[in-house]
């Protein structure tokens, strides 16, 4: 049984949490997101981080719109964020998505939202140096996992490191595609191309990073974002891998290995 | 004495310095046709950014065949420049090699080294024309650059095969009449390369190798005094622009793009009736985002002339890589000549634009190009000198959304999930916890 505190019913008992787990419409509606997360509400509930959720208060970050160019629609949903955040004098944000958390973070300030944000993948690390989280390896012991980079989380706000710190502790082997880090390539669906066809092209992007992904022969692709989970999987079923290779996030890794 | 050679050479000089200078005007009354944006802030880190960027050229060098060789052509071309130096006071005063007997034996050093470098950069420019003519890199064979932008590439590495030939040998005439007539030609100078060269003149006569010598010193600075001029009209400003770009690039992480202020008060009043509109930010722009080189700010108008169509960014971009028609360099290259095209009208018209129904949308870049872009940065990422196409790409999205509603279809039913049920797609907000119990 999870649980799932809101900033509402935690108000009512005069309580309040220390960190915000924003989810993101992808983790609140998406079947696949929504796994993802479960698995860090597990991880959250295992290390007993004082933790809360908005809940139906929540509303989209904006990310979509903005990068669509509709600045006027990001900023309705930013300040209506920001109002309510600020009303339950949030200090301390984690996202599971990448988009949320870049958004979050460096656009929400501007509008007068000042929030310490940080990525699920920061605090996982941050509860393993604290011994508060610990990673059991058996599990994934031999797998070869490489490593997909969101674009949000890596060369918008330089992340390359935590993900890849928590993923050495599963005991997998972690191979690097030919474009990683700084060069990752993107999975295609960035800048709200999630909501709409492609252009004509030769290929669609997911296809093209889901080849760069299994030119490393792996047994789990994994990711740090809804979107690029939900893309890679796609890619990994077009090519008709999906019993070979599975696509998974950090945090599912973790909370798998760990039984939960 | 004869002073005829030194009035051409002033001239030559004067002539080659006021169509520069000129050009160069054109340039900054172009760019400052943008809108202002405040890049003035944090110098320290900005200077910093341009010494490890543009004078380090630490971003080059992500790519270590192209880096290294690029590296050996700048570190040649800022090097041999002190000659440039040289050639100009002997010019100018009618003296040979006025800095030999200045520096003395450092000069023998300082010669050899402008030769070696000659050398290297020679070789250098070589495996460039090669990697773009015979190897193909596909960068360089993509769609925008066919035509000019091919030629001028090519060009580019001409003239510098040209000047470094005509210096080299310059040195070998040189070194040959230094031993003939030390009087005329003061014994200085090592010349490690040049003097491979020197069996070619084997058997000229004294009076010939005079003519030769001092043809190839006046081909040489005229070589010079072209190519300086030649750059306005070429993808090879870089070398002078490469550096206030990298000063004034954008610091921020690149994630964020910027909010704007502008309509911050109107959607709190939209939002919120009783919210009073703050003072001096009662009006609307009068344009939301960019339709043409005027919305968009000087900095990004600096970017299209700073630009050198290497194409890093278009080999990077994931739209591209799928055969997209959306390419960077192309939006670069694009905003470059639309602003250019408003520059002649600019100079045609005594410096007040005469309407030409055209703009930069449409005209150059279509919505087709712009709405595939996945806003993932690789593009900027990938600029040696931190050039930034998306920003573009998102204020010309901007102007499409805000002023034309002209967003793709289904983006349009995502803004309207957004602004109804706060969620991208069809979702009830009451139902945004329901995962908890599944």
């Amino acid at each position: 049984m999870l649980n799932v505190p809101t900033l509402a019913q935690l108000q009512s008992e005069g309580k309040k949490a220390e960190i915000v787990f924003w989810v993101g419409c992808a983790g609140s509606f998406d079947d696949r997101a929504k796994k993802i997360t479960k698995a860090f509400v597990k991880l959250l509930n295992q290390t007993e981080v004082s933790f809360a959720v908005l809940g139906t208060e929540e509303s989209c970050s904006g990310d979509p719109a903005k990068r669509s160019g509709n600045e006027f629609l990001f900023q309705m949903q930013a300040l209506q964020n920001i109002a309510t955040l600020n009303a339950y004098e949030v200090t301390k944000i984690v996202t599971t998505c990448p988009h949320c958390f870049n958004t979050l973070k460096n656009e929400y300030p501007d509008l007068g939202g000042n929030y310490e944000v940080i990525h699920h993948t920061q605090l996982l690390k941050k509860l393993l140096k604290e011994e508060k989280l610990t990673i059991q390896g058996g599990k994934f012991k031999g797998k070869r996992i490489t490593y997909h980079d969101p674009c949000y989380l890596g060369r918008a706000n330089q992340i390359y490191e935590a993900p890849r710190e928590l993923l050495q502790k599963l005991d997998a082997e972690l191979i690097e595609m030919k474009s990683c880090k700084s060069k990752g390539l993107c999975c295609g669906a960035g800048g709200a191309q999630m909501f709409k066809d492609a252009e004509p092209g030769d290929k669609e992007v997911n296809i093209e990073r889901t080849e760069q992904a299994l030119e490393t022969q792996p047994d789990i692709v994994a990711a740090s974002c809804p979107f690029c989970n939900t893309m890679m999987t796609d890619g990994i079923k077009n090519k008709e891998q999906e019993d070979k290779v599975q696509v998974m996030d950090i945090a599912e890794l973790i909370a798998n290995a760990n039984d939960l | 004495m004869n002073y005829i050679p030194n009035i051409i050479f002033l001239v030559l000089l004067s002539v080659s310095l006021a169509i520069f200078i000129r050009n160069i005007k054109r340039i900054n009354r172009n760019i400052s046709l943008g809108k202002s944006i405040d890049r003035k802030d944090q110098s320290e880190l900005r200077w910093k950014n341009m010494i490890r960027v543009a004078f380090g050229q630490s971003k080059m060098v992500s790519r270590p065949i192209a880096g290294f060789l690029h590296v050996i052509v700048y570190v040649g071309f800022v090097v041999i420049n002190i000659e440039l130096l040289e050639i100009i006071i002997d010019g100018l005063t009618g003296s040979h090699r006025v800095f030999a007997s200045l520096l003395g034996p450092i000069y023998n050093i300082l010669i050899a080294t402008f030769e070696i470098l000659a050398f290297l950069v020679l070789v250098a420019v070589i495996f460039f024309w090669t990697r773009r003519n015979i190897v193909k890199i596909k960068r360089f064979w993509k769609a925008e650059m066919k035509g000019w932008p091919k030629l001028d590439g090519d060009v580019i590495l001409y003239f510098e095969v040209v000047l470094m030939v005509l210096f080299l040998m310059m040195n070998a005439t040189d070194s040959i009449l230094q031993g003939i007539d030390p009087k005329h030609y003061i014994e200085a100078g090592s010349f490690p390369i040049s003097q491979f060269l020197v069996p070619l003149f084997e058997g000229v006569s004294t009076e010939n190798l005079r003519v030769m010598e001092r043809s190839l010193w006046w081909m040489h600075i005229t070589g010079i005094f072209i190519f300086l001029n030649y750059l306005y009209y070429s993808k090879h400003l870089h070398i002078l622009l490469a550096f206030p770009n990298t000063y004034f690039a954008n610091l921020n992480p690149r994630g964020k793009f910027p909010v704007d202020f502008n309509i911050k008060g109107e959607v709190q009043m939209m939002m919120d009736p009783s919210v009073a509109i703050p003072e001096g930010n009662t009006s609307p722009p009068e344009k939301f985002g960019a339709s043409d080189v005027f919305d968009l700010n000087w900095v990004q108008l600096m970017n299209a002339y700073s630009c050198t169509e290497c194409g890093r960014c278009t080999s990077a971009c994931p739209a591209n890589l799928t055969g997209k028609k959306l390419s960077p360099r192309k939006i670069m290259m694009d905003t470059r000549d639309r602003l250019e095209e408003v520059g002649k009208n600019l100079n045609e018209n005594k410096g007040v634009f005469k309407a030409d129904e055209k703009q930069l949308l449409n005209d150059f870049i279509t919505p087709e190009e712009l709405w595939a872009c996945t806003s993932c940065n690789a593009c900027v990422e990938a600029c040696p000198i931190e050039i930034d196409p998306l920003s573009i790409i998102m204020d010309m999205r901007q102007y499409l959304v805000m002023e034309k509603s002209a967003a793709p279809t289904e983006l349009n039913s995502m803004m309207g999930n957004i602004e109804n049920n706060g969620a991208p797609w069809p979702f009830s907000n009451q139902d945004r916890l329901q995962w908890v119990n599944e």
